[in-house]
């Protein structure tokens, strides 16, 4: 050490990699390490304080890499930064009770979000922020770079080549921003073979592969049952399909989660199909692989789907549609969360989804006082992004109709999907969100709002639609808000004569005046009744789940 | 459990048509959802409902819900009965439509 | 099957979907349904009503007089979204009404939808009198010559009281979707733990508890689709063939005798599919993804 302390270093980072690479390699740790030395190996390259991305979104989880560092001696590894798109298992909670992390940026936490409000409340955590998907893997671009990943794969090369499979999701983001920063990348996989389907992931960019002693953790968070599909929520559908798909033609974009939507999914061969909206709606989707959605395909309702992640038991149907789903050379389908979520952002005209509760200003939000969930990728998707230049029809129709005509720029459809009560007579529509009352109790600089009320352009409700890009002050808006919530305190509590004029300027619409008959509201519209329909429309190629079936 | 009663003001059914069965049934006793009776009322200006349910304290909710429903359709001359078993107002509405709309012989 | 063309696959109406006096209206010849004690004739159930829990106007089961394919039929029709279509002192007592009926009225058979749990606990010992009534019920009409026969396609199946009940029957008609087992799939997981039977593993309970499984066993005479249509043409085909010969002790030997066979045979298996493959079935796993048609096709090669 004898260079002047003036003379610049540029490769400190490089340096400390060489260091880590050094100390596993004295403890016989190479390229390929046994799973029963997984604990050795991350106490060998993970320094206290580092940043460490550990992969786990709603879907695909590194389960095993994510135990064996709750395993880790908090004295060796202490005071770690995680870095997470989704805290989902509880051995991610342990990490911060066992004092091995200490601070967090993550997108979503829906399982654990008790454990995790009781870690804030009680100061054995510290959240640097709760982002969206996009917005977490910027910032491992930008300032949140990771020193150490810890991924998972489906299967290696003898080389260290991975192939990710269909399940391909965050990976890739992850990866570069740690390979390319002399980080260190650690993956787990379900199987060794002599030679890969195709390469995911180049073995130029891995450090360590761990084959786990059971396949990585997949939940199957996208397949609804179309048994619990309600008539309410069919009668929905019906509405949003002709009283917004139809009179915007809506050709790209995404759906949320859930029941809601999965109608809509499912009417489009038939109840969309009878008024000839075939080819004129839905052609285009950033969605995961929906077994809900396979009727639209197989009617040819779909063009193309670009997908997050993909779902249990689809990979042979997606497989086997090459033209409609993005595959490889080796047939199989490829995900992407960070490119679908650009996809879903800006090139998609409409984003339509649930929520638990919607204020008078149109905020809407899952957040519960008790609970620290976060919103995933909601948030990218329904928002009305401003960097947008590209024209298309539905996009300068709702700015047309946002500026009376006098729009420079397009606008997003952004539209919220509700029955008025959710189950246990709960109201949506609120006064006051819960997610203030959740900022106030956590201490945090932000309420944790999912879709803000500048961005929504439509409710739908069991009582109508809301347009609320027609409304010309707050106080219209908050009127076509209370005109479409239904009997609850907020829908009560409307001026009937301000409504009744909001419905004379079709700001309010109701199922009478867009020539619908609630009483045709029912089950047998759905083109699937059931899981196994769904099944029967794919030629057998959907594969679900064992708890999803009944034969 | 609440038992509510109510007697509403309602436009009478349409007579051409006229009653083509003695009462209509609706929908089950399960969780989320209610069976809805119509049978023949007393009086012709009014809709006479009576509600057992197994959700305390929403007797507003009731009232408000059956009043708009008897001002907004010929339910005059009807008695309604119904088992509720916490469904909510989206679905207690579509089975009162449908309902009626069985009991009067509506074409579809 | 309509499914050979995937695009043009529409599912038929579903029996499993259909509530109890939608099964039955699509069920019997059109317009002959006459329903007896209709609501609001009887009193909801006096047990709910002290437990302040409400009540259905049929007490969950409806029962009536109809055609099916011109010949005087008695149904009953159990609806199982209600308390799981368990059985309570009025059900039951509706279902005995009429099964003693058919001993005045000789129609050309009994009908029971059954769509049940079993006994209805709230009502304690009258639910477990009206099953045991039913029970009665069913042999005294057997013994008069009456075909009873036990439809099985609801979403609670036939469990305790009630699949003794349909064992009871003539013939039992299932479809796919139907279950038939004595103890339900979480009574028996309650009991004897999550190891020795996961409930929640639904493609299992259907191994082990429905209809495919039921047939190939031979507890279930027919396997139709899942549609009120088929469930007619079965009860059709049924009411040709039915022997109505009422049991004697020497069938009923025979038929204690080949219980035990059948137990002796399985007793080591854990699973449907290992039964399957103790039947001679050589691909067991294909089994739960064949059409109606093609299982059918493939009990009729079995060995005997």
């Amino acid at each position: 050490m004898n260079a002047p302390v003036s003379t610049p270093t540029w490769d400190s980072r490089r340096q400390a990699r060489a260091r880590r690479l050094h100390r596993a390699e004295s403890l016989g740790l190479a390229r390929r390490v046994p799973a029963g030395r997984s604990v050795a190996l991350l106490e060998a390259v993970i320094e206290p304080g580092d940043r460490v991305c550990l992969e786990g979104n709603n879907q695909k989880q590194a389960d095993f890499l994510a135990s064996s560092l709750a395993d880790c001696n908090p004295a060796v590894l202490h005071d770690l930064h995680m870095l997470m798109s989704v805290l989902a298992l509880p051995s991610h909670v342990d990490l911060f009770e066992r004092g091995l992390a200490r601070k967090l940026d993550f997108s979503f936490s829906g399982p654990q979000a008790n454990r995790l409000a009781r870690l804030v409340q009680d100061r054995r955590i510290e959240i640097g922020a709760i982002h969206t998907y996009l917005e977490l893997f910027a910032r491992y671009f930008v300032d949140l770079t990771p020193h150490v990943c810890l991924i998972a794969a489906h299967a290696a090369d003898a080389a260290g080549n991975l192939y990710t499979g269909p399940n391909t999701e965050d990976t890739p983001a992850i990866v570069e921003a740690t390979a390319f920063k002399s980080g260190i990348v650690i993956a787990q996989v379900n199987e060794l073979r002599e030679s890969l389907p195709r390469v995911d992931v180049p073995a130029s960019w891995v450090d360590f592969v761990i084959v786990a002693p059971r396949p990585n953790y997949i939940e199957p968070l996208f397949t609804r049952d179309p048994a619990q599909i309600t008539e309410v929520q069919v009668l929905m559908a019906m509405l949003a399909i002709k009283g917004i798909y139809a009179e915007y033609g809506v050709k790209r974009l995404n759906h949320g989660i859930g029941f809601d939507t999965a109608a809509i999914e499912l009417l489009l061969p038939t109840y969309a199909a009878g008024l000839g909206l075939k080819g004129k709606i839905c052609t285009h989707w950033a969605l995961n692989p929906h077994p809900t959605l396979i009727p639209a395909i197989e009617s040819g309702f779909v063009e193309s789907v670009h997908c997050f992640g993909s779902e249990v038991g689809m990979d042979a149907y997606t497989a086997a549609r090459p033209d409609i789903f993005f595959t490889g050379a080796d047939g199989s389908m490829r995900s992407n969360r960070g490119y679908s979520q650009t996809a879903g952002l800006y090139a998609c005209d409409m984003f339509i989804g649930s929520t638990l509760q919607i204020d008078l200003s149109g905020n809407s939000s899952t957040a519960t006082v008790g609970r620290l969930a976060g919103f995933g990728g909601a948030p990218n998707m329904g928002s009305d992004p401003h960097g947008r230049r590209h024209a298309s029809p539905a996009w300068l129709k709702a700015s047309r109709e946002a500026a009376d005509g006098k729009a420079i720029r397009g606008r997003k459809l952004v539209v919220q999907l509700v029955e008025t009560f959710r189950e246990h007579m709960e109201p949506v529509f609120v006064e006051r969100l819960d997610a203030f009352a959740l900022q106030e109790a956590m201490g945090a600089e932000l309420p944790p709002i999912m879709i803000y009320g500048d961005d929504l352009s439509h409710i739908v409700s069991e009582e109508g639609i809301a347009n609320l890009l027609l409304c010309r002050n707050p106080e219209e808006r908050e009127q076509a808000i209370r005109g479409v919530a239904g009997f609850t305190p907020v829908g009560m509590a409307r001026d009937k004569r301000a409504v009744e004029s909001l419905r004379e300027r079709g700001i309010i619409r109701r199922a009478a005046d867009l020539g619908i008959d609630p009483r045709l509201a029912t089950r047998d519209l759905l083109a699937a009744r059931s899981i196994k329909d769904l099944v029967r429309w794919s030629g057998g190629l959907y594969a679900p789940p064992s708890r999803f079936r009944n034969w | 459990m609440e038992k509510l009663e109510f007697t509403l003001p309602a436009c009478a059914a349409p007579a051409s048509r006229g009653f083509t069965q003695s009462f209509a049934l609706c929908g089950v006793v399960a969780s989320g959802n209610l069976e809805v009776l119509v049978g023949a009322g007393a009086a012709a200006s009014v809709c006479e409902i009576s509600v057992t349910t197994s959700a305390r304290g929403f007797a507003p909710i009731w009232q408000a819900l059956l009043s708009e429903f008897a001002a907004q359709n010929p339910a005059g001359g009807t008695r309604i009965a119904i088992n509720d078993m916490g469904a909510t107002p989206a679905v207690v509405s579509l089975r009162l439509g449908q309902a009626l709309c069985e009991y009067l012989g509506a074409e579809r | 099957m309509n499914a050979a063309l995937p695009g043009a696959f529409t599912p038929a109406p579903s029996f499993f979907e259909a509530t109890a006096r939608q099964r039955v209206q699509q069920l019997l010849d059109a317009g002959s349904w006459r329903e007896f004690l209709p609501p609001p004739t009887l009193a909801s159930s006096p047990h709910l009503a002290a437990l302040d829990m409400p009540g259905a106007f049929d007490d969950g089961v409806i029962i009536g007089a109809g055609l099916l394919g011109a010949k005087a039929v008695l149904v009953a029709a159990q609806e199982g979204r209600f308390m799981g279509g368990a059985v309570g002192e009025i059900h039951g007592a509706k279902i005995v009404g009429l099964l003693r009926r058919a001993l005045a009225e000789k129609p050309a058979a009994v009908l029971l939808l059954v769509d049940s749990g079993g006994v209805r606990l709230h009502e304690a010992n009258a639910g477990l009198i009206a099953v045991s009534e039913i029970m009665r019920a069913v042999l005294a009409a057997r013994a008069a010559r009456i075909a009873v026969l036990a439809l099985i396609g609801g979403s609670c199946g036939a469990f305790g009281g009630m699949a003794i009940v349909c064992s009871l029957c003539s013939a039992v008609l299932m479809s796919e979707e139907g279950r038939l087992g004595l103890s339900g799939p979480e009574v028996i997981e309650t009991v004897m733990g999550f190891e020795e039977f996961d409930a929640r593993d639904r493609a299992l309970v259907w191994r082990v508890t429905g209809g495919k499984h039921r047939y190939l066993m031979g507890d279930s005479a027919d396997l139709v689709e899942d549609s009120s249509a088929a469930f007619r043409q079965g009860v059709l085909d049924c009411l040709g063939s039915q022997d109505t010969a009422p049991a004697t002790l020497a069938s009923l030997r025979a038929t204690q005798k080949g219980l035990r066979a059948r137990m002796t045979r399985f007793s080591s298996c854990r699973d449907g599919s290992e039964v399957w493959a103790g039947l001679g079935i050589s691909a067991p796993q294909d089994v739960p993804l064949l059409e109606r048609d093609a299982l059918i096709g493939l009990k009729k090669g079995l060995p005997a």
